[in-house]
């Protein structure tokens, strides 16, 4: 536990917090909207050059561009308009209301109202391990989900000051940048899947150049792990950024610093996460990357620095 | 010749650009002002809807505590009636006072706190003094930033020839800073 005691060094004296300025909660707004379209634009480019090796390796690399295109497209189509409540799916949440959860569904809406943003839609994971995340392609579609283990273990403060953190993934349009992520990460990672698998069994496709062939197997190891890059760097930066807006709603930084120690600390595995979807919880479920390791495999910055930096922020309040 | 035409109307396309751009955010922050306005008056709605409900369920427990309860339900009457921006707060303060002091009597009753009503109804008054709390916070922060926007250059220059004006803080007395903690475990 040391690692989470209160570090307030004695000199360092914090400014006071600036005044805050609504519009300034939702300052990365553009920017996750505009990298939004440049992550599309890149792992477009990493399809086709993927879809052209295959199909070059194959002897028709412009029929790879084009299946590769398709599935992509798709793909995007239906994150788009179906994302959310496919991601609650393949997460097995469920939606609950007032009646059902009132507590949760109580503290959805207090920070709705701090955040000025649209009401989410609320679910439920059942699942022992307390975790949370959000999802949705704009705050009109959005949703948050959290684990049955995340409302036993916290206490009301807790739980809004992870319900913030949600919120502000949601107005910072971060929900719409990692769910593209996840879904062209998604994609590469399983055309590549396919061709190293398929090559490998039917001992290589006949009639195809060797040199692509290569080239192919090359880069069918190399995008998913480029893609994964690419999205595990920028969700590092979100975490810390969603930190600090989170407590501009809640005006409370140790109710998101003691939940996130609770949290990273729980030793129950969540069963519903995956490498796909890791990225978006509040606390990376996957763990042996979570707690310590700032290395540029983490989707998150080490949690002792999240609660550090929250409780400096307690300091000044 | 041509030239510094061109020049000319690009710079005064920008201009209006500017200035529209600025305008609109004016009535969009204005908007929020009324929006967040309506919003702190639905959640002390909400809240002179419940405490009839609360003080129905608790007074045959707490019937030595009668003097509370009246104080908690005459507090409700005033602040309903309150209809100044500076009043109402003050009055809502004295409500939100009365409330924490009859749930701290309430910790005295062991019965109360058992009661699966009086739990249901204590989650949504805690609720909803939460809601008050930062619908509160969400109006002052658009309040302010509105208010900013009229007194800063160059915005002062377009809040001022199209009418906007700078509102109201709902503030309230330095003592209720603190939000009501009810704790009945």
């Amino acid at each position: 536990m040391a690692a989470f005691g209160k570090e307030r060094s004695a000199g360092a004296s914090p400014a006071p917090a600036p005044p805050v300025e609504r519009s300034s909660f939702y300052r990365e707004k553009d920017k996750n909207i505009r990298n939004s379209y440049l992550i599309l634009f890149i792992m477009a480019a990493i399809l086709a050059l993927l879809g052209a090796a295959i199909g070059g390796a194959y002897g028709a690399p412009d029929i790879g561009v084009g299946v590769a295109f398709t599935i992509a497209l798709f793909l995007g189509w239906w994150s788009w308009a179906r994302g959310a409540s496919t991601i609650m799916w393949m997460s097995g949440a469920t939606q609950v209301d007032h009646n059902k959860e009132p507590m949760l569904y109580n503290v959805v809406e207090e920070m709705k109202i701090a955040s000025g943003l649209p009401m989410p839609e609320v679910y439920v994971m059942e699942s022992a391990a307390p975790n949370a995340f959000a999802t949705g392609r704009d705050p009109e579609r959005s949703a948050v989900a959290v684990t049955r283990g995340l409302l036993n273990k916290l206490d009301r403060d807790e739980l809004q000051g992870v319900i913030a953190h949600e919120m502000a993934h949601i107005g910072n349009y971060d929900i719409r940048y990692a769910m593209l992520a996840a879904v062209l990460a998604g994609a590469i990672a399983m055309i590549s899947d396919a061709f190293l698998r398929g090559g490998g069994r039917r001992r290589g496709p006949r009639g195809g150049n060797p040199i692509l062939l290569l080239l192919a197997i090359l880069l069918a190891v190399l995008a998913p792990f480029s893609a994964y890059l690419l999205q595990m760097a920028v969700s590092r930066k979100r975490e810390l950024l969603a930190d600090a807006t989170a407590v501009q709603f809640t005006r409370n930084p140790e109710g998101l610093a003691s939940a996130l120690a609770k949290i990273a600390l729980d030793p129950e595995p969540l069963e519903g996460a995956n490498r796909a979807t890791q990225h978006m919880y509040i606390i990376n479920p996957v763990k042996s990357f979570s707690m310590s390791s700032a290395a540029m495999f983490a989707t998150h910055p080490p949690t002792a620095a999240r609660i550090n930096a929250l409780r400096k922020m307690g300091a000044q309040v | 010749m041509a030239t510094s035409g061109f020049i000319f109307l690009g710079v005064l396309v920008a201009i209006i650009l500017f200035v529209v751009a600025m305008y609109n955010s004016l009535v969009r922050l204005r908007q929020q002002v009324k929006n967040a306005w309506s919003q702190i008056d639905v959640q002390l709605k909400r809240r002179y809807d419940l405490i009839p409900n609360l003080v129905e369920v608790v007074k045959d427990y707490m019937s030595y505590e009668q003097e509370t309860l009246q104080k908690v339900i005459q507090a409700r009457g005033e602040a309903m009636k309150a209809t100044k921006v500076s009043d109402r707060a003050q009055k809502e303060g004295m409500l939100t006072e009365a409330l924490k002091s009859l749930f701290a009597l309430s910790e005295n009753y062991p019965d109360l706190k058992a009661n699966q009503n009086v739990m249901k109804l204590q989650e949504e008054l805690t609720s909803t003094e939460n809601k008050i709390a930062f619908s509160r916070q969400f109006y002052n922060d658009s309040v302010m930033e509105l208010n900013t926007k009229c007194e800063m250059f160059p915005s002062n220059i377009i809040a001022s020839t199209f009418g906007f004006k700078q509102e109201e803080f709902f503030s309230i007395p330095e003592v209720e800073r603190e939000p009501v903690k009810v704790n009945l475990r």
